[in-house]
């Protein structure tokens, strides 16, 4: 078996000695296992190991990208990366400086999960199973546990040489209830680097989560139309990752001469407590790393500074493009991928408010949790709630079915006229763009209060 | 992967051995312009064994790595689920066309050409849309042996092209966008850019509509998009055999409008999604789900058919060399006798819905559907008068499937799995912003 280490050295060097304008190499190693449940029953259990890596070559401004599992021969994969670049090629290349960087960041887990032996984490999730199949009119349960482990050299013409690991772990558990001919859901979605105790002891929520399936199922359905809407936490996250975090996200903007005009730096967006955050520096989050993707150290962008846009996320390509600083935002889901702008941990910085101020004053509204998931098409954007409640005279009234929001991401963030003390981050997320999916992301927020927004129903 | 086999057999009781290996070109255009050119070749190798009566399961990367792809599905055979299912024997498989040499053959110059082609034919219509598009080619090798001898070998091509445009306008925007794939070399772009001129004409206009019920009217984008993803869920034999597919007990029953026929078919020819054997190496076949309303059928691999005792339809699929899982290869409706003309002109007020944003979000499960018309047109006594925005249609397949209106004359491919005629539906739940 090739180990990556010890090709990595002489790759380094090859990628010095073509003629491109930038040439680039991630060479990975992985390790996953994963386990599923449909129903009382263990559903697929397996192991798995992947080796591969990529060449990427600009020159004039086009790349050329090459990717593999076969690390044999490795020159003649620059060589074609480089042709291929030549024959993208049409103005001139722009990258915005970044450090030659040479260094190692090790994972530092106690514990790597995959190695976490299968028997342990089956144990895990028979005792969570257990607790779904134990509630009435449960129709059937759904979890799905997965973990990996991987390793990647990066190094690139200009001499930078790094070397990170990174560890994974999601737990998704549905709960499914029927009653005559009628299906409801709940599910939890959990995740974390890599820390398999992150996701032990969590048999309180996941009876919680089973019992409002049940519940759902005598719920009413809520007439479609504007409300004023509390979203948690969780769904305030998916929330500003879907609603605004796509939006900043440069390479959507760069070469798009009506979009750049939008999305110029100063222009409101919300009220004065507003603030956006993305960055890849806290600790320990999934989102979290040292150096992306193209060797740019990850950095705290703030998007949104007191309601006004102040920053975007960028690859050394798309800031050198606008005129502005890389952010170490360029990600690749793995080495069949290019990488491309991505976010990592999104969220709103907590403001002043509790709860109950935040529906204190508000006569009839809704109040969503949880998500199912989310997706934007930039000014558009919609996410679903995995729960709702209606909000009557300013306390939580009866529970309602789930509801999906939906709105125009221009007018609804100067809609959010509350901010709560709250800020929670959820890790249950994996992010989809250009096909590369599911890219590990955390988003974050407190509650918020969403002036009319619009909900679809009956 | 004899050797693979054989290893397997040392220490489990069957064993079967998939290997993929593929490489694809794709040339991708951003912002109107040729901005990369990507190979990608990757393998995969998956040994399935059971062992004790028990399923494991590992894959790899690395061919030559077969010691530890085996200790590692002999570790995971022991919490496996228990395998109730035969292995395939040797079997005789449906001629199933899915190879054409002709796609290796197109030269990347020609890729780039046809890319630029396609995007030019929508810039001189529309000069200030931006353009994203690609053009692809792929060749993959699929072989599956076992250990009761079942052998199954294909080659397949594919190639695709597609294009998405951004046209914005102050803060409106507006995204149209066509994309088919084939077997063959699809050679003319001309035919996606027609469809994408067309909804830039119907889109040039803006129209509004007020919160209430109104009748609508899927295109195959609309209906893939709002309908098919439930469908998808309450078909696959794995929701059925827990009760959670609502129709799963009601085979031979009349569930849905008597004009609707669906089925499953893996054996078209020169489709992407076709296969002369389903992942597993059971042969394919096509598999009636609907037959004029009627629920007749579901979809399976070898263990769910083993625990809903009944046989595999050859929809054993692996994700990316994954275990084996039942699911849709293309879904195919049947078209009916209306023209898209005609739908329109029989509404008084109504709404075409060609995408539909967010309606795999909800409860597919039960069937529920709730999305922003992300590109959709209002209709004014039987005429197109311009495009909505700000709407979210919401309802339930199982009402909204269960009296249609008229189902169209014509069928389109969306995507490689979808292929369908137009939905006009009488009643469907529409909020709008005031």
């Amino acid at each position: 078996m090739t180990d990556i280490k010890a090709i990595a050295p002489r790759l380094a060097d090859t990628v010095k000695q073509y003629r491109a304008d930038y040439i680039e190499a991630r060479l990975e190693e992985s390790q996953t296992s994963h386990i599923t449940y449909r129903g009382k029953e263990l559903e697929s259990t397996g192991r798995s190991t992947s080796r591969g890596g990529n060449i990427r070559a600009l020159v004039k401004g086009g790349w050329g990208f090459v990717s593999f599992n076969n690390l044999e021969d490795l020159p003649a994969k620059v060589e074609l990366a480089v042709r291929q670049a030549k024959l993208a090629a049409s103005s001139e290349s722009q990258l915005a400086p970044v450090e030659t960087v040479v260094g190692t960041v090790p994972s530092n887990l106690a514990r790597n999960p995959v190695t976490v032996p299968l028997a342990e984490k089956k144990r895990l999730l028979d005792e969570y199973n257990d607790i779904i199949w134990r509630t009435p009119k449960l129709q059937t349960s759904i979890i799905g546990y997965g973990d990996s482990h991987k390793k990647v050299i990066f190094v690139n013409s200009p001499g930078s040489y790094i070397e990170q690991e990174r560890a994974d772990i999601t737990l998704r558990l549905s709960a499914v209830a029927a009653e005559d001919g009628d299906i409801q859901q709940v599910g939890l979605s959990l995740g974390s680097r890599g820390d398999f105790t992150s996701i032990q002891g969590l048999h309180r929520q996941v009876e919680q989560m089973s019992k409002q399936a049940v519940e759902l199922l005598s719920a009413p359905k809520i007439k479609g139309k504007e409300y004023t809407v509390v979203l948690d936490p969780v769904l305030a996250g998916v929330f500003v990752h879907e609603a605004f975090g796509h939006l900043s996200e440069a390479d959507f903007v760069y070469e798009n001469e009506r979009l750049r005009e939008i999305m110029v730096l100063g222009k409101e967006f919300g009220s004065k407590d507003l603030n956006i955050v993305d960055t890849a520096t806290t600790p320990d989050l999934r989102g979290s790393y040292k150096y992306d993707d193209e060797g740019t150290p990850a950095t705290k962008a703030y998007l949104i500074q007191e309601g006004r846009l102040v920053g975007r996320l960028h690859s050394r390509e798309t800031a050198a493009r606008m005129g502005e600083k890389p952010t170490g935002n360029a990600r690749a889901l793995n080495y069949s991928y290019p990488p491309i702008v991505r976010m990592t941990n999104t969220y709103i910085e907590p403001g002043t408010l509790s709860f109950d101020d935040i529906i204190g004053d508000i006569k009839e509204g809704v109040y969503t949790r949880n998500w199912y998931g989310g997706m934007t098409s930039m000014e558009m954007f919609t996410f679903s709630a995995g729960e709702a409640w209606m909000i009557r005279n300013g306390k939580l009234a009866e529970m309602v079915r789930p509801v999906v929001l939906t709105g125009n991401v221009f007018t609804t963030l100067k809609n959010i006229d509350a901010i709560g003390n709250d800020l929670e981050m959820n890790q249950g997320g994996g992010c989809g763009k250009g096909g590369q999916f599911p890219l590990p992301v955390s988003n974050g927020s407190p509650h918020i209060r969403i002036r009319n927004c619009l909900v679809g129903g009956s | 992967m004899e050797r693979v086999l054989a290893q397997a057999r040392r220490v489990a009781e069957e064993a079967d051995v998939f290997m993929v290996s593929s490489e694809e070109t794709p040339v991708q255009f951003e912002a109107n312009r040729l901005k990369q050119l990507q190979t990608k070749q990757k393998t995969v190798l998956a040994l399935r064994i059971i062992k004790e009566g028990r399923i494991g399961y590992a894959a790899t990367t690395d061919p030559e790595d077969i010691q530890g792809l085996v200790s590692n599905a002999v570790e995971t055979a022991r919490f496996g689920m228990p395998s109730r299912f035969e292995l395939p024997s040797p079997a005789t498989y449906p001629r199933v066309e899915v190879f054409d040499p002709a796609v290796e053959q197109v030269p990347i110059e020609k890729m780039i050409e046809l890319g630029e082609e396609l995007i030019d034919i929508v810039r001189r219509h529309t000069p200030d849309i931006v353009c994203e598009g690609g053009v692809s080619k792929a060749v993959a090798s699929v072989r599956i042996i076992n250990s009761r001898g079942g052998e199954v070998n294909y080659r397949k091509s594919v190639f695709g092209i597609g294009v998405e445009g951004n046209l914005t306008r102050d803060t409106d925007m507006l995204f149209v966008g066509e994309g088919q794939s084939s077997c063959h070399p699809l050679l003319e772009p001309g035919v996606i850019a027609g469809v994408v001129l067309k909804q830039l004409e119907l889109a040039r206009t803006r129209a509004s509509v007020k919160t209430g019920t109104l009748p609508v009217v899927f295109t195959p984008d609309g209906v893939a998009s709002a309908l098919v993803p439930s469908l998808m869920a309450a078909f696959s034999g794995k929701a059925v055999v827990e009760g959670a597919s609502p129709i799963g007990n009601r085979l031979g029953e009349v569930a849905f409008d008597p004009g609707l026929s669906l089925r499953d078919d893996p054996t078209l020819a020169y489709r992407p999604e076709s296969r002369p054997g389903d992942d597993e190496g059971v042969p394919s076949q096509r598999t009636l789900l609907i037959e004029k309303g009627i629920v007749a059928g579901f979809l399976y691999d070898l263990q769910t058919a083993a625990i809903a005792h009944t046989l595999s339809t050859g929809n054993g699929n692996r994700n990316r060399g994954g275990l084996p899982a039942p699911s849709p290869t293309a879904f195919v409706i049947a078209p009916g006798s209306t023209t898209f003309d005609q739908m329109i002109s029989d509404m008084k007020e109504g709404l075409v819905i060609e995408y539909l944003m967010g309606a795999e979000q909800g409860n597919i499960l039960g069937g529920n559907f709730s999305g922003n018309v992300l590109l959709g047109y209002k209709v004014e006594s039987g005429k197109i008068v311009g495009r909505v925005k700000d709407t979210m249609v919401s309802g339930n397949i199982y009402q909204v499937l269960k009296k249609i209106t008229a189902i169209g004359a014509d069928t389109r491919w969306v995507g490689s799995s979808v292929n369908t005629p137009h939905l006009y539906c009488p009643a469907l739940s529409v909020a709008t912003k005031t």
